[in-house]
């Protein structure tokens, strides 16, 4: 039964475009308090372009609600649960929006005096040593935009660090289970990619990376706990196989959400981390960014950090771009600073202890979902999860529904799908993380809508099969869509 | 703890039947060797109150008050109300990658507008859903030139913003992508086209140019772009002010556009988050990196959205794929999305013709050391003092003086680069104009 949701109108909605009239405004500019100048003198004729084709032109109220309306049909964290795995859609503390958008913050210009500027470098500066404690590492590069932006800032330093030692090497390991953010960026780092196969615990195979660490490899890049939300239990091993050989351990610290407070890379061997600040420090994923992607590297690693770093000179902070091994940049200015006073705001929040609690109750939900659903659903691997649970729609696909079916009937009790399909390594993956933010009657729901949902595919397969039947728009054409490419509105 | 919502009860519940008796015994299955075996040494948790109070003194520590004269790749502009009443409701704020469309098209549809009106902007067929910023867009614009060329050398003329520049040798350093840079004219500041020519072999793929550049200065883009063309490489064309497109004429004649978008209603920030876009022709779209929403419809008939064409992305290809981006910049490019709205097609050119009127207005005052055409920034020289000790007097008068640019080219140290937009105030640029005169008694200069 479904218990969360019901129906409710939901308004249509043109593109802009479509509702667009000549002469219509939504903006008045101030008088001009000096002299008009005319475009083609100024610019000369040739540069001065003609009206701007198809441009909308709609007034205050019609734009407002345009975006109110389009914003309704969005699901959000803020309506429910997001069980996205390795995903972490947590609570979004309005808090976090208020503090970013303090004026002489939000309105800080990069390239302001040093001396007018030391509010918002004293945020990066306490935000470098919150992530340096609960990371376990000894220095912080707040630059890279995003997780993959902070991937590819890491392997660069791994880099970096081995050409300075005399041979930057040719391979990169991965896990199979590892996100595809991984590989993409090894190669962009001019790196070779070997896959290595999960034991059949889901954990790395210990004998076989031995065997593959060769002088050759710069580095192994490693999710723990891993995609399988299982913790890499041989980690320290691992690294030691690794450094032996000259070799790095790169962590992905996509589910840095599982350890803060309770285990620090930094004191199992990881040389370098990148964290993801929208997962783990609850910055908003806005539909898809921004981001923020900081480095957290080992002392041996810090000459290579991009430049400009952060210097204290008693009471005054500046910024040192003389810094001869360094990488280089990877991004203009210093970094995603508006995600990162979110991140902050969200670190203050809770405080140590707290920040350690929210990773109980993050772990707590997903081990209860398990035991919750473990009756109904395959379990491929029986190792003891952490902040996520994956399971395989091996039962539910001997009826021909997949795991794509089941998590869009998931959408018809009022909740986002679990991660479907991902990692690889499990066929047919449910993937479910709950965070810390769920409460246990939202979870309680969940876990009854996944149990609805496992009857229905026995007693009605092809019903599962055709969901989501309650959204106002249902199954979407992705075939037609990358087929027949329409990227951009023209008009009729 | 505020955020987390379970009684006391509640935990205890499901502890219960999780079988076990402590939230700790959870981790039971960790290696003691890798266990934390003390409290983090952070300070316990504060209240809503102190947080702001907290973020509150930091700002007080920062310029306050201040008119500013700097651009350099971000500019003051107004931000209409409705972007923040926007892109603060929950639904758009709090609302993940729109991987599941038949939930997700509040944002794959303003993805779409936003795409349409990269697309109307800048003349280019395609526009992705956006990059990190301008920046990145640089190396990943070079990257797919050369993906589409097979040619690996890149050319980047001089007056690209620095530290772009700086971010574009970073990526290219290890991917066997050579990168070398063509100069600008020492009296106009604009692309020196001989030496670009001159520079150019056919193993050469992207040319990368800016409009208007670092200095300001409206480029020869239809030049350029005859020179790459004619040895068979494309033309990145690159623009840090995107008020500018509210008058200057499409760069039809390039190849890839990219951009930084902070102009439109995104807030400084000190350095990010921004919006970046990659735009380019038809023949292009299977080269681009980053997200691409596309029109469909539903099974019921409906029009509708989703995330398209990612068989170029990561996920799918990992190693293989046009680039290791994941994310984009959802909720900054919606910010440019209602930006563009608000403004629409007439107002974005009166917002840019009073930034042109601005700007000349105090260039007026003060002869620009290059002779080029400039939309709403140019380079003056210092007269008698250094650009810092010009901006040091000046912060005495509450102003934030130009960017000088000794730290980016040491052949313009007595150079500082000035901007005036729509927020600048005729009696700031007097006082500020007056500053830079040199401080020699009127009688001995008659």
């Amino acid at each position: 039964m479904i218990q969360k949701v019901r129906s409710h109108l939901s308004p249509n909605e043109e593109l802009l475009f479509e509702r667009s009239s000549p002469g219509k405004k939504a903006y008045q500019l101030p008088e001009l308090d000096v002299p008009a100048v005319d475009a083609a003198e100024a610019l000369g004729a040739g540069n001065v372009r003609g009206e701007i084709e198809g441009f909308p032109e709609v007034s205050e109220v019609e734009a407002i609600r345009h975006f109110t309306r389009l914003s309704t049909w969005n699901y959000a964290i803020d309506y429910g649960m997001y069980p996205l795995g390795s995903c972490t859609m947590k609570y979004n503390p309005r808090i976090n929006e208020l503090v970013a958008r303090t004026e002489a913050l939000a309105w800080a210009h990069p390239y302001q005096p040093e001396a007018l500027s030391q509010g918002c470098m004293k945020v990066m500066e306490r935000l470098e040593a919150a992530l340096a404690e609960i990371t376990g590492m000894d220095a912080v590069t707040l630059q890279p935009a995003a997780g993959a932006h902070g991937e590819l800032t890491g392997i660069l330093l791994i880099r970096a660090l081995l050409e300075k030692r005399g041979n930057p090497r040719k391979k990169i390991l991965i896990p199979d289970s590892a996100h595809g953010t991984n590989p993409a960026t090894a190669a962009i780092a001019g790196y070779a990619v070997e896959n290595i196969k999960s034991s059949e615990t889901g954990v790395l195979d210990v004998g076989a990376l031995e065997h593959l660490v060769t002088s050759d490899v710069a580095a192994l890049m490693v999710t723990n706990p891993n995609t399988l939300g299982v913790f890499e239990n041989n980690i320290i091993h691992v690294a030691e196989i690794l450094h032996k050989k000259g070799a790095m351990l790169y962590m992905d610290g996509a589910n840095m959400n599982a350890l803060v407070g309770i285990a620090r890379p930094g004191d199992f061997g990881v040389d370098v981390l990148h964290l993801n600040l929208h997962k783990t420090f609850s910055t908003p994923h806005g539909g898809g960014g921004p981001g923020a992607g900081p480095v957290c590297v080992k002392k041996v690693l810090e000459p290579f950090l991009p430049a400009p770093r952060l210097k204290r000179s008693g009471q005054k902070l500046s910024w040192n771009y003389n810094r001869k091994n360094s990488i280089g940049r990877v991004k203009a200015f210093y970094g995603n600073f508006g995600v990162l006073v979110r991140a902050l705001a969200y670190i203050l929040a809770h405080g140590g202890p707290g920040l350690r609690n929210a990773t109980m109750d993050a772990v707590l939900n997903a081990v209860y979902i398990r035991k919750q659903l473990e009756p109904y659903f395959d379990l491929p691997y029986q190792s003891p999860n952490m902040h996520e649970v994956v399971f395989s729609d091996d039962r539910q696909a001997k009826l021909g529904v997949r795991t794509g079916d089941i998590a869009k009937r998931l959408i018809d009790y009022g909740f986002h799908p679990y991660t479907v399909s991902f990692p690889l390594i499990v066929h047919g993956a449910l993937m479910i993380e709950p965070t810390e933010t769920e409460g246990k009657r939202e979870i309680d729901l969940f876990c009854d809508a996944m149990i609805s949902i496992a009857k229905e595919v026995e007693a009605d397969p092809q019903m599962v099969k055709n969901a989501p039947y309650g959204t106002r728009t249902s199954r979407v054409d992705e075939v037609t869509a990358a087929r027949k490419p329409v990227l951009r509105w023209k008009p009729a | 703890m505020r955020y987390l919502p379970k009684s006391e009860s509640e935990r205890r519940q499901m502890l219960d039947a999780c079988g076990v008796a402590s939230p700790e015994e959870l981790f039971a299955h960790l290696p003691e060797a890798v266990r934390l075996d003390r409290p983090l040494a952070l300070d316990p948790g504060i209240s809503e109150y102190e947080i702001v109070d907290y973020f509150r003194q930091r700002a007080a520590e920062n310029a306050n008050g201040y008119a500013s004269f700097l651009g350099a790749g971000i500019y003051n502009h107004y931000r209409p109300v409705l972007v923040d009443t926007v892109v603060s409701r929950g639904e758009f704020l709090t609302s993940y990658t729109p991987y599941q469309a038949e939930i997700a098209q509040g944002t794959l549809t303003t993805i779409f507008e936003f795409q349409t009106m990269i697309c109307q902007l800048t003349g280019m067929d395609v526009a992705n859903a956006s990059m990190y910023d301008g920046s990145t867009a640089v190396p990943e614009a070079a990257m797919m030139a050369v993906r589409a060329t097979g040619k690996g050398r890149v050319l980047i003329a001089k007056s690209v913003h620095p530290e772009y520049r700086e971010v574009l040798r970073t990526y290219a350093k290890h991917q066997g992508m050579p990168v070398e840079e063509f100069g600008y004219v020492a009296e106009a500041g604009t692309l020196d086209l001989e030496d670009l020519e001159s520079k150019m072999d056919d193993l050469t793929g992207a040319v990368i140019i800016q409009s208007p550049n670092f200095f300001g200065i409206v480029e020869q883009v239809k030049a350029a772009a005859a020179i790459a063309h004619k040895r068979g490489a494309l033309l990145v064309l690159l623009f840090t002010e995107a008020v500018s497109l509210g008058l200057l004429e499409p760069p039809a004649d390039a190849d890839i556009v990219a951009g930084e978008l902070q102009s439109f209603a995104i807030s400084p920030s000190y350095g990010g988050p921004y919006a970046g876009i990659i735009a380019t022709k038809d023949k292009f779209i299977r080269q681009m990196p980053g997200r691409l929403v596309g029109q469909t419809t539903d099974s019921r008939g409906n029009r509708a959205f989703c995330l398209t064409l990612s068989t170029r992305e990561q996920h799918i290809r990992r190693e293989k794929a046009t680039s290791n981006i994941c994310t984009n910049q959802a909720l900054i490019a919606l910010m440019a999305t209602v930006y563009m709205s608000v403004y629409g097609k007439q107002g974005l050119r009166e917002l840019a013709e009073q930034n042109l009127s601005k700007a000349h207005y105090l260039a007026g005052k003060l002869a620009p050391r290059f002779s080029g055409k400039f939309f709403n920034e140019f380079v003056v020289k210092a007269e008698g003092k250094s650009p810092d000790e010009i901006n040091k007097a000046l912060l005495k008068k509450k102003i934030i003086g130009g960017l000088p640019l000794g730290r980016f080219y040491p052949e313009l140290a007595d150079c500082m680069l000035v901007c005036a937009t729509e927020m600048s105030r005729r009696a700031e640029m007097d006082t500020f104009a007056e500053s830079l005169k040199p401080a020699v008694p009127a009688e001995v200069l008659a």
